[in-house]
């Protein structure tokens, strides 16, 4: 439990001095003991999402950084995509199976930029309708089935 | 019918035979001097009872993890690697140690390696030397972000360091929770290299990770491992190993019987992917259509499924959309039957026929399922009950046991009770090979033996059901005796008869198998 917190705070003060393109963060959206976060984006200049502005919620477990965070859309804003849920689940393989402890708060927000800026036409998942009426409240229930990968 | 009891009781390894009036056997024994391939019987025996010595070994835990050291260590002496590696790159070819060899000193080793997620041994770890040195020896471990001392800091040959607590809580996270054991790879993202059981083994104290960790591998083992195979009782930690692949009984120290190949309860004569298939269409609901197929028809126009339990054959659609009429026997539309149904001119119309054909096959084919099936439940169920017979005799062993006779005397009971058994079983699983089997000579062959061996069973069933009291102990033991023994080789001529079946390539299926 300690450690979850000096890596967190760690981490914290690492997106704050140097976050990603389009990533910041305000302390007030940083719940009680860091387990909370929420995170702001932009959509990348260049890129079908340019203009537009996202939040994503974060929420770690005690067991963090061995077990993956929650990670979600959040608010009035999904970015439409055909790996984003209507329900703001996402289906990114580094967030499930092949998350690493290594992997931070950083790197899952680089990887969700690059996600969204490769993408080449806004639309959602072709299961989208029946994924989000069956899926379970956490995205880390869900056992993930990859499209792809190129996207 | 005393020289056929003869030859019967000549199959007896035991001498205590006798030839007391068993007339209403009814056997017909006769029929199986007859046979073309009857003459083949001893030699069929002869070949049984070397088969019966399959050479397998029962391995306990203790002895499956001594087995798997002494693999490593046998391809060790060839290959010269550290042990570690050498076992995940078994592991990799599945414990075929042929195939390791004939890739190590064939192919091109580095491929080998990279397939394996190891680093190569021989490749100096020296070129990705220590970057995130920080001032007076200290490093950054990156998951938990704290300044340690160099030495608490430990990587795998891929040189992804982090500190040892970090390595722990990631190695107890995939153990506990993920039940990863053989395939950990570095805690690093995108690094595939395994992680080896000797870095598991040093780094986790706690025992109870360790123990499943070790299990883990173990069971990765036995399972990828061909010669080896779990016994399938749920409690039980037992494995077999055997010397080669084959069609053979297991019997477990634990007492299960289990087919060596699919791990099933031993099923002969019927083999494992006819049983497969049966357990299959068992579970699955291809009989339920079978039975719409054979007792329902079709409104010939909306297509509703109909089954009619009664009344004239003139039929009204109850379908609201739909009501139309027709005829039940032809099907075709009511009108020109008018009032004399008997003069349903509809009726030859091939169209009609093939529709009456195609109910009239799956009606057979439900009869024929279902007499199969009822016979194969009902042993399956009687051997249920055998199990509650083993308690009764138990008590009437002891009972004998107080009227003048030994204990060794009273043991034929219980042995009467193991031959019931196994009869039971195997009557259970002819009726599924029976099922499969296409009329031939054979098959009626073998459909003979099957009766007799199932009347014989019943009537030993039925004695074991019947009091025994001072005066009939004498006459009941002989009886018992004389038939579990005639059980006893009913079933093993039976059995080699399939036997000489798959030898000989007679056997003709219903079905399509893949050659194996």
């Amino acid at each position: 439990m300690a450690s979850m917190q000096k890596r967190l705070q760690k981490e914290l003060i690492a997106i704050q001095k140097e976050p990603p393109p389009g990533v910041s963060v305000n302390p007030a959206n940083i719940g009680p003991n860091l387990t909370q976060w929420i995170v702001d984006m932009e959509g990348a200049s260049g890129t079908l999402y340019e203009g537009e502005h996202f939040q994503l919620s974060f929420k770690f477990s005690p067991k963090y950084p061995f077990d993956s965070p929650e990670v979600t859309f959040i608010g009035s804003n999904i970015p439409i995509h055909p790996h984003v849920y209507s329900n703001g689940h996402i289906c990114l393989s580094i967030l499930s199976e092949d998350w690493s402890p290594a992997l931070s708060v950083i790197s899952v927000c680089l990887s969700i930029i690059s996600m969204l800026s490769s993408c080449k036409e806004k639309k959602r998942p072709p299961d989208n309708s029946l994924y989000v009426k069956t899926c379970s409240k956490n995205p880390k229930k869900t056992k993930w089935w990859y499209h792809d990968d190129n996207v | 019918m005393d020289s056929d009891d003869d030859f019967v009781a000549s199959e007896d390894d035991s001498g205590n035979e006798s030839n007391t009036g068993e007339d209403e056997d009814g056997l017909n024994v006769a029929l199986i001097d007859s046979e073309p391939t009857g003459s083949s019987h001893v030699d069929g025996n002869d070949r049984m009872e070397i088969e019966e010595e399959f050479p397998y070994e029962i391995l306990t835990t203790e002895q499956i993890v001594q087995h798997m050291i002494d693999c490593i260590k046998e391809v060790n002496t060839v290959v010269q690697l550290p042990p570690t590696i050498t076992r995940i790159l078994l592991n990799h070819f599945k414990w075929d140690k042929e195939k390791l060899y004939e890739r190590y000193y064939d192919g091109d080793r580095k491929m080998l390696f990279s397939e394996a997620h190891i680093i190569d041994p021989s490749e100096t770890t020296s070129q990705k030397e220590i970057k995130k040195y920080l001032h007076n020896g200290m490093e950054n471990c990156v998951i938990c972000c704290r300044d340690l001392p160099t030495s608490m800091l430990t990587s795998l040959a891929c040189g992804h360091r982090f500190c040892r607590d970090c390595w722990v809580n990631y190695l107890t996270t995939k153990i506990m929770e993920e039940g990863m054991g053989n395939k950990i790879s570095c805690a690093a993202h995108g690094c595939d290299i395994l992680v080896d059981d000797q870095t598991v083994m040093t780094l986790i104290t706690e025992p109870k990770v360790k123990l499943k960790y070790q299990h883990l591998i173990t069971n990765s083992f036995v399972e990828c491992n061909r010669l080896l195979r779990w016994c399938p009782k749920p409690e039980c930690s037992h494995a077999v190993k055997v010397q080669y692949v084959d069609f053979q009984p297991i019997k477990c120290d634990c007492g299960t019987v289990f087919c060596f190949l699919c791990g099933e309860n031993w099923h002969q004569p019927v083999k494992c992917d006819l049983l497969k298939k049966w357990r299959k269409k068992c579970d699955d609901d291809s009989e339920t259509s079978n039975w719409i197929a054979a007792n329902t028809k079709e409104c010939p126009r909306c297509n509703v499924t109909i089954e009619k339990d009664g009344g004239c054959n003139h039929m009204v659609c109850k379908n609201q959309n739909c009501k139309t009429d027709f005829c039940w026997v032809c099907l075709g539309p009511w009108e020109p039957h008018g009032s004399s149904w008997y003069s349903c001119n509809r009726y030859d119309e091939d169209e009609a026929k093939a529709a009456r054909d195609a109910q009239e096959k799956s009606r057979a084919a439900l009869q024929r399922y279902l007499f199969y099936c009822n016979r194969y439940m009902n042993h399956m169920q009687s051997l249920k009950f055998e199990n509650k017979l083993y308690a009764s005799i138990k008590e009437k062993m002891e009972e004998m046991q107080q009227h003048n006779m030994s204990w060794i005397e009273v043991q034929f009971l219980k042995k009467a009770v193991d031959v019931l058994c196994q009869c039971r079983q195997t009557l259970m699983y002819t009726y599924v090979f029976a099922y499969y089997l296409l009329k031939t000579n054979q098959s009626i062959i073998f459909e003979d033996n099957q009766r007799d061996l199932e009347s014989a069973t019943e009537k030993l069933s039925e004695y074991l059901e019947r009091d025994i009291t001072q005066d009939n102990i004498v006459d009941i033991k002989q009886r018992v005796q004389d038939k579990y023994r005639y059980c006893e080789s009913r079933r093993r001529v039976l059995l080699q008869h399939v036997q000489e079946g798959y030898d000989k390539d007679l056997w003709e299926y219903t079905v399509k198998l893949d050659k194996v």
